[in-house]
């Protein structure tokens, strides 16, 4: 090849760069190494971290079992290695898979319309606010106290330079969102309530009460979620105009905190003000069914500076494995699986002192009693039981009080115990 | 004639919920150890949800046919060549998906206490640092979930920082070979967008560039090499410019593969930048996404990085959340650490001497190409190819063939098209990028088809124009589908051509 | 497709008709050409205000946008509906049935740095 290029060597090839541009130096790295030290290098890491325990966090990162088809198929190699299906003729798998995915969002959320997904669940949530303020052409956004911090302060950062203010509405000695704070806060320049069901503290939002105050207004319903396995047995929020969240619990380990796949899904009149890719159904040349990306004008490689957002992505291969999931599980499945999860924290929380009395799903705020949290945590990691998320960092007011989660994978003997150490035993 | 490809079955599938039938399952829960709760008693009768209508009702393997038969319609790197201009479309090793499975990593809560998450942010303290020294930047985040997240981070960083120098200042500079996500980026951080026009050489045009940078100017998103594979000659000149009006330069990283271990952005001005960890680093795009877009640093904006932040304390890493003039989070936890793995596994396994030996690869394999088709196709600038060359089809229009069916024809001779229209700077551009990964026999089978293409160019059109013959699925009428949007299938609307 | 003398249009491929105190305005049959196949058109509501060269709207093929620039000044009365449903009807007929909006112009508008007929056809024969 460089005898073609008429070169003596591939030094060559950067020559003409100028030494001051140039760097002829040698890397500060170690030498390459074999796939065999690699693999040990990692497991010497995973050794560093938790291991065998059984785990009781929650808080916007669920464990989940993980049905085996999910993994085999996001690792055939044509959906792997593929990029975004630009090229409709040889990207007919993504497409259609794709399709199913914004199909089944929509049946889970009750939405019409939802895109082929978003970074995270955090990112979503201003996405979502960005819309809601394109669409009302106002620009004020309230969101819950409620929502997960984390993705607050997301929405904060997102939203800091675009001219739309955010401010935060309390939540009522119950955990659930302040209709009184919210009346007060809620004028004509707001552009829309974000709150989240199952909000962070496990608690169901009444959702339809909500989105009628916030009409009245004419202000938008903006619904997030953290724990999608929740959609399998709650009412979906289909009086909300947008709906956010993140699909994580849906076959995606924690994997320390990503990657995630976020959703947006909307009323079908937004549809042109949804960010992100779309895949829409057509026909080819012979007339048979066939998918392709669609409604492109929205996003930024044709609109530049004037796209309904930057995002240039989306998850697909998380995506994808949710939508396998969602497969497995089925109709029927989804329902059991959200069955196992809320008995399982009912047992949980049947044994220990609760904050908040408002209904809740898998996830429960629970008081120490005057006993630190973290005093609470260390005792439970000598048996083997990572302990539920001490809320003082993100909540003060909340100092002293533990956020736990059980799913289907949680155990009646780990409960048990958990419940002993509270108790002092 | 097609070397590359055959014809061959393909099986047909329909949609997941056509093929469902009601009963049928593919999971298996375990037996409750807890007494089943009541939900309706639980959770109030109003919020139980009654059945999710149409969802799917399959058996396992119902279930694996269908996604493998779906899968059989797909392009990927494992089949081949991929050539995507700007997308970096490399081999993705397969030990990477393996170590980011491991139990350890892959379990591992963001919220379990620091003590049980060392090797977690230690896989993370060590991508940061070798992430640094490839660009001999001063910090690096991994936060940043993708490309375009790494340029709102990097802009909201320079917007910090001229805030705290007393003013954000109006403007982003964005040359018009830029990616779409540059100006959209500016735009999201409140500034406003002006393009600089390239000059014939396929590079910014310092003239130019000079009557734009004002006091008004925050900064300049500038990717190098540009999205013509072209190094822009007088980078240390144009940072300087900008540097000299209190400015600061922002590189898009997306053709860092042309870079790595033969320049470091830091030496030649760039204040910020981000990596794009599914192109340079190897990590598979999956169909797209997810991916990963780290952001490298000059010292000067290191305060304003997003938080957390790692810190050393004595012997054991910890968050640092005590950041009071960080940007704030721009995501939730600490970045896709999946895909972090992944990229930290293909640095290791090059290690330095490897990483350089790769860029090099690269660039011989771009001006490889570019030799053998610069006879058939109008190469859009003289100046050096680095990773990626990009030609118009000038020659190919004359006989009314376009960028976008020469793409398509290449699809019959088993190849995915190179990037189609961009960059927007050259009038029917046809972008190709190789990468390093790719063989001389599969480079020549490419250039073989590309040759055969511009033969029918000029010999029979019509067998262009009405390209792909050989695909399972015909040319996809987009018109209609952005006319009339479907955009979920819904069982009220039977599909009068499904596929049965 | 001709240019109807009685119309008068701008550099970006606007047309207007003026009739009394009300103008038409449209896009000429060389914008529908270059953008191709037209997907969606995004219109103004009645009672919107627009200043002369001021965007009211976009027109959108599979792969572009292109605003649209008000050639002269004045109130939305009135929508052209049909694009709503069939935007396809601005390729078959972009200066006839395919208007995009009725403007309400104070006493019979601005018509200066506006082409006529024959001037636009030699800027588009350029």
């Amino acid at each position: 090849m460089l005898a073609v290029l008429g070169l003596s060597s591939e030094e060559a090839l950067v020559s003409y760069l100028s030494a001051a541009v140039r760097f002829d130096g040698k890397l500060d790295l170690e030498n390459g190494k074999s796939e065999y030290e690699i693999v040990d290098y990692f497991k010497a890491r995973a050794a560093r971290n938790a291991n065998g325990y059984a785990s009781f966090l929650g808080a916007g990162v669920y464990n989940h079992y993980r049905p085996v088809l999910c993994d085999v198929v996001v690792s055939r190699g044509e959906f792997l290695t593929s990029y975004t299906p630009y090229q409709a003729e040889i990207s007919q798998g993504t497409l259609t898979t794709i399709f199913e995915f914004q199909t089944m969002v929509c049946q889970l959320t009750g939405m019409d319309v939802a895109n082929a997904s978003m970074y995270d669940g955090s990112s979503a949530v201003p996405e979502g606010a960005m819309m809601a303020a394109r669409v009302t052409r106002r620009d004020k956004i309230l969101v819950a106290r409620s929502v997960h911090p984390e993705y607050r302060e997301v929405l904060t950062t997102y939203l800091k330079h675009g001219g739309l203010p955010v401010s935060e509405v309390g939540y009522s000695p119950n955990g659930l969102l302040d209709l009184d704070d919210l009346t007060k806060r809620l004028d004509d320049s707001v552009a829309a309530l974000i709150v989240q069901t199952p909000n962070f503290f496990g608690l169901l939002e009444q959702i339809d009460e909500l989105a009628h105050i916030v009409h009245s207004k004419g202000a938008l319903l903006v619904v997030a979620f953290t724990e999608a396995v929740a959609l399998g047995l709650i009412e979906p929020p289909r009086e909300a105009d947008i709906v956010v969240g993140e699909l994580q619990s849906f076959a995606t380990p924690p994997s320390y905190g990503g990657p995630y796949a976020g959703i947006i899904a909307s009323k079908d009149k937004f549809v042109r003000q949804l960010p992100g890719r779309l895949v829409g159904e057509t026909t080819d040349s012979e007339g048979r069914r066939a998918f392709c990306l669609t409604l492109a004008t929205r996003e930024q490689h044709i609109r530049r500076e004037k796209a309904t957002s930057n995002i240039c992505t989306n998850q697909a291969l998380i995506a994808l494995m949710a939508t396998v999931y969602m497969t497995v599980y089925g109709k029927e499945g989804m329902r059991e699986l959200a069955q196992q999860n809320l008995s399982k924290a009912h047992y949980l929380a049947s044994k220990l002192p609760r904050k908040f009395d408002a209904p809740f799903f898998n996830e429960f705020v629970a008081t120490t009693n005057g006993k630190s949290a973290g005093e609470i945590n260390r005792e439970l990691l000598e048996h083997n039981i990572v302990g539920g998320l001490p809320l003082d960092r993100h909540y003060p007011e909340l100092s002293g009080c533990v956020l736990l989660c059980a799913t289907e994978m949680s155990k009646r003997a780990d409960m048990d115990r958990i419940a002993a150490v509270w108790d002092g035993k | 004639m097609i070397k590359k490809v055959s014809p061959h079955i393909v099986q047909n599938e329909p949609l997941i919920f056509e093929r469902s039938s009601p009963g049928k399952r593919g999971y298996q829960l375990p037996e409750l150890d807890v007494p089943n709760v009541d939900a309706e008693a639980a959770l109030g009768r109003q919020n139980v949800r009654g059945e999710i209508e149409d969802f799917p009702e399959i058996s396992e393997v119902e279930a694996i046919r269908h996604f493998t038969r779906l899968s059989t319609w797909n392009y990927a790197i494992d089949l081949g060549l991929y050539p995507l201009g700007s997308c970096t479309m490399k081999y993705n090793p397969r030990v990477n998906e393996l170590v980011a499975r491991i139990d350890g990593l892959a379990w591992a809560h963001p919220y379990q206490p620091e003590h049980l998450s060392q090797g977690c942010m230690e896989v993370i303290a060590a991508l940061e640092n070798a992430l640094a020294v490839i660009t001999g930047m001063d910090a690096v985040t991994l936060q940043p979930a993708a490309g375009a997240h790494g340029e709102f981070t990097g802009l909201l960083m320079i917007r910090a920082l001229q805030e705290h120098r007393g003013n954000p200042r109006k403007k982003i500079l964005v040359p018009d070979s830029a990616h779409g996500t540059n100006p959209a980026t500016a735009s999201m951080v409140g500034y406003a967008v002006e393009n600089i026009e390239s000059n014939d050489r396929g590079m910014v045009d310092m003239d130019r560039l000079s009557r734009h940078v004002t006091e008004d100017v925050a900064g300049l998103m500038i990717t190098n090499p540009n999205t013509v594979g072209v190094f822009e000659q007088d980078i240390k000149r144009i940072t300087g410019l900008l540097h000299e009006k209190g400015a600061l330069v922002y590189m898009d990283g997306a053709n860092m593969n042309a870079l790595v271990g033969v320049a470091r952005p830091s030496d030649f001005g760039i204040d910020v930048m981000h990596l794009n960890l599914h192109k340079t680093f190897s990590t598979p795009h999956g169909g797209g996404g997810p991916g990963s877009g780290a952001v490298a640093v000059r010292d000067i904006l290191k305060p304003f990085l997003p938080g957390p932040r790692l810190k050393r304390e004595s012997d054991r890493w910890t968050w640092d959340y005590d950041l009071p003039q960080s940007i704030g989070r721009v995501r939730s936890f600490y970045g896709n650490f999946g895909v972090l793995v992944r990229a930290l596994a293909y640095i290791m396994a090059h290690g330095g001497d490897g990483l350089r030996r790769a860029t090099l690869d690269a660039l011989l394999n771009a001006n490889y190409i570019r030799k053998k088709l610069e006879a058939h196709y109008e190469i859009a600038y003289q100046s050096p190819t680095m990773h990626e060359c990009v030609f118009s089809d000038d020659r190919q229009a004359r006989k009314g063939v376009r960028t976008g069916d020469i793409a398509k024809r290449l699809i019959d001779y088993g190849f995915h098209p190179y990037t189609v229209s961009f960059p927007l700077i050259v009038r029917g551009a046809l972008m190709i990028e190789p990468t390093e990964t790719e063989s001389k026999r599969e480079l020549d089978l490419f250039a073989d088809a590309m040759i055969s293409i511009a033969q029918e160019v000029e010999d029979n059109p019509e067998l262009v124009l009405q390209a792909p013959h050989s695909t399972r699925t015909s040319r996809v009428d987009e018109v209609t589908a952005a006319r009339k949007p479907i955009l979920r299938w819904k069982s009220s609307v039977r599909s009068a051509q499904a596929a049965d | 497709m001709t240019y109807p003398e009685n119309y008068k249009y701008t550099k970006e491929h606007e047309w207007v008709l003026v009739e009394g105190n009300t103008g038409t305005v449209g896009i000429t049959d060389h914008a529908q050409q270059e953008l191709g196949d037209i997907v969606y058109v995004d219109l103004p509501k009645v009672g919107a205000t627009f200043d002369k060269g001021k965007s009211f709207g976009s027109v959108e093929s599979v792969k572009a946008v292109s605003d649209i620039y008000s050639p002269v000044a004045g109130e939305v009365v009135a929508i052209n509906d049909l694009l709503t449903q069939h935007p396809e009807k601005l390729n078959e007929d972009p200066h006839g049935a395919a208007w995009l909006i009725k403007l309400k112009l104070p006493s019979g508008g601005d018509l200066t740095e506006l082409l006529s007929a024959e001037d636009y056809q030699k800027y588009i024969g350029e």
